[in-house]
């Protein structure tokens, strides 16, 4: 008789530039199930860490905006991809963190996947949706296009630990921002499984960097952060939230005050973070 | 206060004879109310101030100072408008008024831009030829929208957000009202409008339009004060929106005060426009362009070209090509048809350029101001370019909002981008060459929301205009410009 084999685990880290560290402090908390039973200790990320996760954005912000829009779809497909391979163990966690049935779970990733297909579309589309020419008077080619806000930093909703979460990052990503994000403190594994996905999906080192923690804890290093371009602060109560938005008005951030996922997709998301730019050009022989 | 005094003129046999527009054309009241609820009426306090001619420093007019109390008198009257008659009205009716405003203002076109002229201090070539033309066509423009919201990208039947509150600068007065009043009255909001403190008037001329238009009574307020009223505003709980076009510092006060609202906003604050010259730039162009992006409207603009940055190969021949044309500039009478500079607009923005250019000479860059005669009363400054300036000076930092250009050399476009991406601002650029490869490869790098290639301040209804960064969100102009009045 052979003896029970004993499971390895996973320990739960963080993802900075592409790299899965513990966090920098050396800190974990406990996170549970829905059901109060131990899950996991996750990474309690530091203010250090979401500097760090700052500066990986900003520095692989202008790469990943000059990549083509084309490539940027392909990067954010092949997530999805990597995600359905992977759909059982999402749905696991989703279940186990949000109390829900394996069904109801299937049914949420299956929805999230569909959202990273649907946002994998939008990378060449915005431009034309969003931009266009404009008839001036007078002897010019103007044009308007939307490009990135820059480093976008997300407060991920509680609540919704994979869709929202999906929306949240993959909108402002799609449209050429980079993102620190930092996932729901109470279910944050579906976050840190997505993240392990965007390693075998393409995405460059320090497009998108997740942070676990105590979210009140990290926010405002966020809201203040003099390199962030945009916060969306889902994820924080009313309260709170208003502090975090007047403190962002520090350095003219752009604030999405929304919640949760839309249960439909929307523009909304994708209007939030992206800045218009019109060039005006002398027309002439 | 000039270092460098530059040889005169020598173009002294084609000096102008004096061609000064009439004062009288502008048949200014001596006294204005706020124009509430469709009707001039005095301030609850009856407080008022006069609004002085920079150019002569005598007093043009008395206007109200609109009290918080005047301002929830403002608030009450856009909401009953929007309750009851503006959110009822049709998208086409709503545009036949905007038609009505944008004609009656080119039909008084004359007596407005007297009018900007005398309050700002700007040349009447200006006022007349862009300002007011332009404002009208701003109104023109969103005429067009307001019953085609369904088809302007936004899904259907977008709707509007409800009393607007819009605070302005003085830079350019009527224009841009147009462009805060325009947009919000075409998506179907009601307006309560703050001018600034020192250029009231044109907006009081713009409310005699309205009446004219027969726009219902309510659907726009126009509030005349200080910081204060607008303070007023910007807290009133009544107010919907807030759309600000200032400085960056009350920007950033106002996102602070709104932030636990749910009141929606948009910035359009301050710049430090970086003008990039390679040196395959047609120079004659380029020369002009450079003068006009930083001596338009005496520099007063958000927008300004005010960091020049010239390919090190041609920067001695532009800088000096540059400085012989400042000399060439007509700084005086702002009524004068000739005038290319005219007077800044107040007394606390003139001591505010003159301490940045005397920090500029004290950081070691080097000054040339026209030896221009000033005239004696009013408020006047040299046009003046600063060359060996490095990024680290503040007049290469900090926005001077004055006919001051600050030079500095490049060599490669990487470091151009790098140049004129260094600033917390992003609102415009210029990018000045012969070869549109590179042109669009700078463009495509310059965080900024405007880019104008071998030309610079460009306006135009259709084009979306506003920042990134600290220079503000939102932007006002085009498809785009709905976006801030619409619940979308």
């Amino acid at each position: 008789m052979s003896e029970p084999r004993l499971d390895v685990r996973k320990t739960y880290k963080l993802l900075i530039n592409g790299a899965f560290p513990r966090s920098e402090s050396g800190r974990s908390y406990e996170v549970h199930t829905a059901g109060g039973d131990f899950l996991a200790n996750a990474a309690q990320g530091s203010r250090k860490d979401l500097r760090d996760a700052v500066s990986a954005a900003r520095a692989a912000q202008a790469k990943w905006w000059g990549a083509s829009a084309y490539n940027r779809g392909q990067v954010i497909y092949r997530l999805a991809e990597m995600a359905e391979s992977r759909r059982d163990e999402l749905a696991e966690h989703v279940s186990l963190c949000e109390g829900v049935s394996a069904k109801l779970a299937q049914a949420s990733v299956s929805r999230a996947i569909d959202r990273m297909v649907w946002y994998a579309g939008w990378t060449d589309k915005i431009a034309q949706v969003f931009g266009g020419t404009n008839p001036v008077a007078g002897p010019y080619f103007n044009f308007s296009i939307p490009v990135p806000s820059g480093v976008v930093a997300v407060l991920a909703d509680q609540d919704s630990s994979l869709e929202a979460f999906v929306d949240a990052v993959l909108a402002p990503i799609c449209v050429g921002n980079t993102v620190v994000v930092v996932a729901s403190e109470r279910r944050p594994t579906p976050a840190v499984l997505l993240g392990e996905m965007t390693a075998t999906s393409d995405f460059p080192a320090g497009v998108l960097n997740i942070v676990t923690g105590f979210t009140n804890e990290l926010a405002g290093t966020l809201a203040s952060h003099e390199d962030v371009d945009g916060i969306d602060l889902s994820g924080v109560a009313v309260e709170s939230a208003n502090e975090l938005a007047a403190s962002a008005a520090g350095s003219i951030k752009r604030v999405l005050r929304s919640s949760g996922s839309s249960p439909d997709p929307s523009l909304r998301r994708l209007r939030a973070f992206v800045e218009t730019s019109t060039v005006w050009h002398t027309i002439g022989q | 206060m000039t270092e460098h005094h530059l040889a005169n003129s020598h173009l002294g046999f084609l000096e102008y004879d004096p061609a000064p527009e009439s004062a009288s054309v502008a048949r200014l009241r001596p006294s204005y109310g706020l124009f509430i609820g469709g009707e001039f009426t005095d301030p609850a306090a009856h407080d008022q101030f006069a609004t002085v001619n920079p150019a002569t420093g005598s007093p043009l007019a008395t206007v109200a100072q609109g009290s918080a109390g005047d301002v929830d008198r403002a608030v009450a009257s856009a909401r009953h408008a929007y309750d009851t008659v503006w959110s009822k009205t049709s998208g086409a009716e709503r545009a036949k008024y905007l038609f009505r405003i944008a004609r009656i203002i080119q039909e008084r076109a004359r007596e407005l831009a007297v009018v900007e002229t005398l309050d700002n201090g700007k040349p009447i070539r200006e006022s007349r030829d862009i300002d007011i033309p332009l404002a009208a066509a701003y109104f023109f423009y969103y005429a067009g929208w307001a019953d085609k919201l369904d088809h302007a990208g936004f899904g259907p039947d977008p709707q509007p957000i409800g009393v607007a509150g819009q605070i302005i600068p003085w830079n350019f007065p009527l224009l841009m009202a147009a462009w805060k009043l325009a947009p919000a009255l075409a998506a179907g909001n009601t307006c309560v409008l703050k001018p600034a403190e020192t250029t009231p008037l044109s907006a009081l001329v713009l409310a005699e339009i309205l009446q004219q238009a027969e726009l219902p009574a309510g659907v726009v307020n126009i509030v005349t004060g200080d910081g204060a009223t607008g303070a007023a505003l910007v807290e009133h709980p009544g107010v919907d929106k807030i759309a600000f076009t200032g400085s960056t510092e009350v920007g950033r006060l106002i996102q602070q005060r709104v932030a636990a609202s749910p009141k929606r906003l948009t910035l359009e604050l301050g710049g430090k426009g970086a003008n990039i010259v390679f040196e395959d730039a047609p120079i004659d162009e380029m020369i002009e362009g450079i003068i006009d992006g930083i001596f338009f409207n005496q520099g007063h603009v958000c927008c300004a070209g005010s960091r020049l940055l010239v390919q090190e190969s041609v920067a001695d021949e532009v800088l000096r090509r540059l400085v012989r044309r400042v000399e060439q500039l007509r700084v005086g009478d702002p009524l004068d048809k000739n005038t290319d500079v005219g007077a800044i607009n107040s007394a606390a923005q003139l001591a505010k350029i003159e301490e940045l250019s005397a920090f500029g000479e004290r950081e070691g860059a080097t000054r040339y101001s026209s030896s221009c005669v000033l005239p004696t009363e009013g408020y006047w400054f040299a046009p003046t370019v600063f060359a060996n300036v490095a990024q680290s000076h503040r007049i290469a930092r900090e926005e001077i909002f004055g006919p001051v250009l600050s030079m500095l050399t490049f060599r490669t476009p990487d470091e151009a981008v790098a140049k004129a991406n260094n600033t917390k601002y992003g609102l415009a650029c210029g990018v000045w060459s012969e070869k549109g490869s590179r042109t669009l490869w700078v463009a495509q790098r310059l965080r900024a929301g405007v880019i104008w290639a071998n030309t610079y301040n460009r306006f135009d209804p259709t084009s979306p205009f506003g920042g990134m960064r600290e220079s503000g969100f939102g932007r006002e102009g085009g498809r785009h410009g709905l976006e801030a009045y619409l619940n979308v």
